[in-house]
C-alpha cells in the first residue's frame, strides 16, 4: 500500500476543534495516533491516555461512564483500535450510558505499523456497525463545521453517540504524552477529588 | 437453568461479600457458578451489571469505573481468563485495584475435554501477568476468601483473582430430565 494522503479531515485540527469545544469532558484515548492527537491538542488531567491495551479503549470509557454520569464521558480511538474491541459496541448499547461519546478517527489504515490497510479500507462500516449494535445516533464528520453539533451531543448527555470522524492519512508530528499509567491514573482521580485507593 | 431462590449458600455470599465491599459494577460473561450475583446485580437498584461479549472488555470496565470512583468486579469462568490476557496489561502499567471471581473448569468431573487446555492454563496466566490468584476449594471458605481478596484489592490497590474449584461448583448435568 502506498502512504499518500488521502481524502479527509487533518485529525489534528478535527480533534483540537472538537476538545476546545469540550473543556469538561472527560477523555479517554486509545493507543497509537489518537493519543497523540488528543494530547497534541493540550492536556488536561481529566485526560486518560492508552499505549497500550489495544482495544480497551470503549470498554475504559464505558465503566468510567457509568461512573461518572454527571459528567460527558468521551473517547477517541482510531478505526484499528475500535476493530479489535468491535465487540464492546454491544456492550455498551446494552448499557445505553447517555453521556458516553466514542469518537472513531477513521483514516482506513494502521498507521502506527506502515499504513496498511484496515478493515475499514475494505468493507466495514463502523457507523452501520454502531448502529446494529443499539447505538442509534450517530454521526458521520467530514467537515469541521459539523463539529459544533457533535460537541452539543456530547455536553446534552442524552443518549449514548457514535461518531465517525474521517481523517486523511498524512502523518502528523509527534506528540508524545507521559508513558506513566500510574500517574496518569492518579492525576486524573485527584482532578475528580478522589484518592490514590 | 440455575435459580436465585435456590441457589446454594456459597453464591449468596458472593454476591453479600461484593455488596458489602461497596462494589458499584458488576461486569460478566455469564456461567452457571456466577448466575445468582448476576441475577441480584441485576435487581439491585446501587449496582450497575455490565453484560460483556469478551471478558478482556470487563479488564477495561473495571479500570475505567476506577478512574471514575467507583468499585468494580468481573465474573468470569476460567476459559475467559485466556481472552484477556493482553488486556491485563491495563492493570499493571496503571497499578489498576482488580478483583475478578472465576469459576473453574476444565478440572473436576469435567465432561467436556475442550475447557481443559486453558482450565489447566487459569493459573498460570493469571500470575504470569501479575495477578494474585486465591483459590477457594470449600464452600465454607467462599465468603472469607472473597472478603480478603475485596480488602487487598480496595484498601492495598492490588490485583486479585479468587479461583473458584470446580468441585465447589458441583457436577454438570448434562442429560435432560
Amino acid at each position: 500500500m502506498t502512504t499518500t494522503a488521502s481524502a479527509g479531515l487533518d485529525r489534528r485540527r478535527a480533534v483540537a476543534a472538537l476538545l476546545d469545544l469540550l473543556p469538561e469532558a472527560l477523555v479517554v484515548t486509545g493507543l497509537g495516533s489518537p493519543t497523540y492527537d488528543v494530547y497534541a491538542a493540550g492536556t488536561r488531567p481529566t485526560h486518560f491516555y492508552l499505549w497500550g491495551a489495544m482495544g480497551g479503549a470503549v470498554p475504559v470509557g464505558l465503566g468510567l461512564a457509568l461512573a461518572q454520569p454527571d459528567r460527558s464521558v468521551l473517547v477517541v480511538t482510531g478505526d484499528g483500535e475500535q476493530l479489535m474491541g468491535i465487540g464492546a459496541l454491544a456492550s455498551v448499547a446494552a448499557c445505553a450510558p447517555a453521556n458516553l461519546t466514542i469518537v472513531v478517527l477513521d483514516n482506513g489504515h494502521f498507521g502506527e505499523t506502515g499504513m496498511q490497510a484496515s478493515h475499514t479500507s475494505l468493507g466495514t462500516d463502523l457507523v452501520a456497525v454502531a448502529r446494529g449494535c443499539g447505538i442509534i445516533r450517530t454521526h458521520t464528520i467530514t467537515e469541521l463545521e459539523q463539529l459544533g453539533d457533535l460537541a452539543a451531543a456530547v455536553q446534552e448527555r442524552s443518549a449514548t453517540t457514535y461518531a465517525r470522524v474521517v481523517v486523511g492519512t498524512e502523518q502528523t508530528l509527534r506528540a508524545l504524552p507521559p508513558r506513566d499509567g500510574v500517574a496518569n491514573k492518579n492525576s486524573f482521580r485527584a482532578a475528580l477529588g478522589l484518592e490514590t485507593f | 437453568m440455575s435459580n436465585p431462590a435456590v441457589a446454594p449458600a456459597w453464591q449468596e455470599s458472593v454476591f453479600r461479600v461484593l455488596k458489602e465491599a461497596g462494589v458499584r459494577q458488576v461486569a460478566y460473561v455469564p456461567d452457571a457458578g456466577h448466575a445468582h450475583a448476576i441475577s441480584m446485580a441485576q435487581d439491585d437498584p446501587d449496582i450497575r451489571d455490565v453484560v460483556l461479549t469478551t471478558e478482556e472488555e470487563g479488564v477495561g470496565v473495571v479500570a475505567g469505573a476506577w478512574l471514575g470512583g467507583e468499585r468494580a468486579v468481573l465474573l468470569m469462568q476460567s476459559s475467559g481468563v485466556g481472552n484477556c490476557v493482553n488486556m491485563f496489561s491495563l492493570l499493571d502499567s496503571g497499578r489498576f485495584p482488580f478483583l475478578t471471581i472465576v469459576t473453574m473448569r476444565g478440572e473436576y468431573a469435567e465432561f467436556n475435554p475442550w475447557q481443559g487446555p486453558m482450565g489447566r492454563a487459569t493459573q498460570g496466566a493469571l500470575e504470569l501477568m501479575g495477578i494474585i490468584v486465591m483459590r477457594v476449594e470449600e464452600p465454607n471458605d467462599v465468603e472469607e476468601t472473597i472478603n480478603a481478596a475485596a480488602d487487598a484489592v480496595f484498601l492495598a490497590g492490588e490485583r486479585v483473582a479468587v479461583l473458584l474449584g470446580q468441585k465447589l461448583i458441583g457436577r454438570k448435568k448434562w442429560e435432560q430430565d
